[in-house]
């Protein structure tokens, strides 16, 4: 789903970003747009709220501390309310995030990996290698997503690692066409072939020299993939796919929404949190977009 | 012809993979597979789960299982469901329409209202509208589509009472055919709205997109400078182009759009194969949940090939020059 606003990036001209963005142009033109420095600002304030607060905000978010849909500002109330069970909202939020977003990291670096493996293969080596990992690809694009993800997860345990491993199978193909086309837009350039003048091998072909030129590229489609995860994480969770013994945004919406028209607030600020950290999450990787390729801004 | 050919068979060797998958994936799931076939409640029954043992040839060699699997699956035998003692096959059927309804509404909704969006917005790339599509795309990806319901639900349906907020049916129906369709669409509209809401989103910023370039292109210009109507030049001449886009993606989300119709339809209990799903994950019966994963594969298989016949039929280049793989 997020394809549809990085592929472009595929077929962008060749000249200004074949270089790591090191000097200070792309820097410049990211804090230039509001939009991603507000989205910046965002992800900065959620991962103080779920790494620094717990420091002195120390709380079980499994604890029953008052009565329960206590409303947010009601006497004895936590600041954001209780639940249905009298848990403290906030506390599941703070907490809640942690669990979020390690699974979104992890999926995010399995995605990754797994993505530009197969996709620089396939576009570096063409012909058959090609063929045979994209129909590999194929495969897991026409699987529908979420579904897989339910399947895996319910056959087997919703611990972290399975949550994970579901999310990121299900999520690489869109890196490994992107990389793919990288590759192939990038390996028959002079730089790439005067490498191989000098008796590199592929593999330090692949790693050293294109693999860098296809980073800019990469970066912001990792970003964009790490928003589909946390959704994904979300999904799951409201299903109930979760671990129920660690606190988690998804959970609570899942656990909130029978009790919904009398507490809408043990519904609401949760998913708050879910919303802020992907519109962050995109807001950054559109500036990425506009920062890294500056051809495409606007679009 | 050879082409399309082509594509019908490789979509019959992805239909197979993903049959493949399923039995692989009762394979390797904890447990045995006989127990998980038979799910928790009959498990502990030893005569039940011989005969499954039986049944299924689950005493047989690995690849003659599989080979009896893929003979069940083709002549439509999914297995029995646990929880409702029905064949799979029968309770998909069953729910397989509520769910086409549902995304179909939902998808039809998102294109033509965004494409009609983002098309104004192209128009004008530097007014209000235009930046607003920006901003509602990025925050319609960014709302989990299950919250999204819950609170259009708290707030249009149960606050205001405007649309009924479960089910596809009032508890208490009775009517005629149309009654029964308008009925239907009053439970249709608000599951339609959240999980279009997502779509909505992604087409108004990719046909305004589209549409960008499309108007700065020569043709538009040239039909500009003949003294065609402003009507004429962008409906005609450019929408034509600038929806192409938005076209190609419909068909590759198919898949993702039956996904998230499974936490939609969960939120508004919409009788269908994502209710099923979610049912069959809260009683364990893994059978169903199987089953509704290979229907669901295999729709998303048979609309990409759909789409992709349409688009030689549609359009002449790729059908001229006998496809482009």
């Amino acid at each position: 789903m997020t394809g549809i606003f990085v592929d472009q990036g595929a077929v962008d001209a060749l000249g200004s970003d074949d270089r790591e963005p090191s000097s200070g142009g792309p820097w410049r033109l990211f804090v230039r747009n509001r939009a991603a420095v507000f989205g910046l600002f965002l992800l900065i304030g959620i991962l103080v709220m779920t790494f620094i607060v717990p420091i002195w905000y120390v709380k079980d978010p499994g604890d029953l501390v008052a009565r329960p849909h206590l409303r947010p500002g009601a006497e004895g109330a936590p600041l954001l309310g209780t639940d249905n069970l009298g848990r403290d909202i906030l506390a599941i939020i703070v907490y809640g995030g942690r669990t979020t977003l390690r699974v979104a990291a992890g999926a995010a670096v399995l995605i990754v990996f797994v993505g530009v493996t197969i996709g620089s293969l396939a576009g570096y080596y063409g012909g058959r290698v090609d063929a045979a990992l994209m129909r590999f690809t194929e495969f897991f694009q026409v699987l529908p997503g979420l579904l897989f993800a339910i399947v895996v997860v319910a056959l087997f345990e919703p611990s972290f690692w399975v949550i994970t491993f579901a999310i990121g199978t299900i999520a690489w193909p869109g890196i490994a066409r992107l990389t793919r086309a990288e590759f192939l837009r990038l390996k028959n350039l002079e730089f790439v072939k005067a490498a191989r003048a000098i008796g590199a091998t592929d593999f330090r072909i692949i790693t050293r020299v294109i693999l860098p030129n296809a980073m800019p590229t990469l970066i912001v489609s990792t970003t964009l993939i790490m928003g589909s995860a946390i959704l994904f994480e979300a999904g799951l969770a409201f299903l109930g796919l979760a671990d129920v013994n660690s606190a988690s945004w998804g959970l609570a919406i899942g656990r909130g929404r029978e009790f919904f028209t009398i507490n809408w607030w043990a519904v609401t600020f949760p998913g708050l949190a879910i919303f802020f950290t992907v519109l962050g999450l995109s807001l950054v990787g559109d500036g990425l977009q506009d920062a890294l390729n500056p051809r495409l801004r606007g679009r | 012809m050879k082409a399309i050919a082509a594509r019908i068979a490789q979509s019959l060797g992805l239909i197979l993979a993903v049959i493949v998958l399923n039995f692989f994936l009762i394979q390797i799931a904890p447990g045995d597979a006989a127990t998980a076939i038979a799910g928790d409640q009959s498990a502990s029954d030893p005569e039940v789960i011989e005969q499954i043992r039986e049944q299924y040839g689950l005493d047989r060699p690995l690849l003659v299982q599989l080979g009896i699997y893929i003979g069940n699956v083709a002549r439509g035998d999914l297995g029995e469901s646990i929880w409702f003692n029905e064949p799979v096959t029968s309770l998909l059927a069953e729910r397989i329409g509520p769910t086409l309804l549902l995304s179909a509404a939902a998808l039809g909704f998102a294109v033509v209202v965004g494409v009609a969006i983002g098309t104004a917005a192209a128009r004008k790339p530097e007014s209000l509208l235009s930046h607003a599509v920006t901003v509602l795309a990025l925050i319609g990806f960014a709302m989990p589509a299950f919250w999204t319901g819950l609170l259009l639900l708290i707030l249009i349906g149960v606050r205001f009472d405007f649309f009924p907020v479960s089910g596809i049916h009032d508890v208490d129906f009775e009517g005629n055919w149309i009654e029964s369709w308008l009925d239907i669409g009053q439970h249709l509209i608000l599951p339609a709205l959240t999980l279009g809401i997502i779509y909505l989103a992604q087409y108004s910023r990719l046909s305004r997109a589209s549409m960008l370039e499309v108007l700065e292109s020569d043709y538009v210009r040239t039909a500009r400078a003949k003294g065609l109507s402003e009507r004429s030049v962008v409906f005609k001449h450019g929408l034509r182009n600038g929806v192409i886009p938005v076209v190609t993606i419909l068909g590759l989300q198919f898949g993702a759009v039956l996904s998230g119709a499974i936490l939609v339809e969960s939120v508004f209990a919409w009788p269908g194969l994502g209710r099923l799903a979610f049912e069959a994950v809260t009683r364990r019966d893994t059978p169903v949940l199987l089953g509704v994963l290979l229907l669901v594969s295999v729709s998303v298989i048979v609309a990409n090939l759909l789409t992709d016949i349409l688009y030689r039929v549609i359009d002449p280049r790729i059908r001229v020059s006998g496809g482009d793989s």
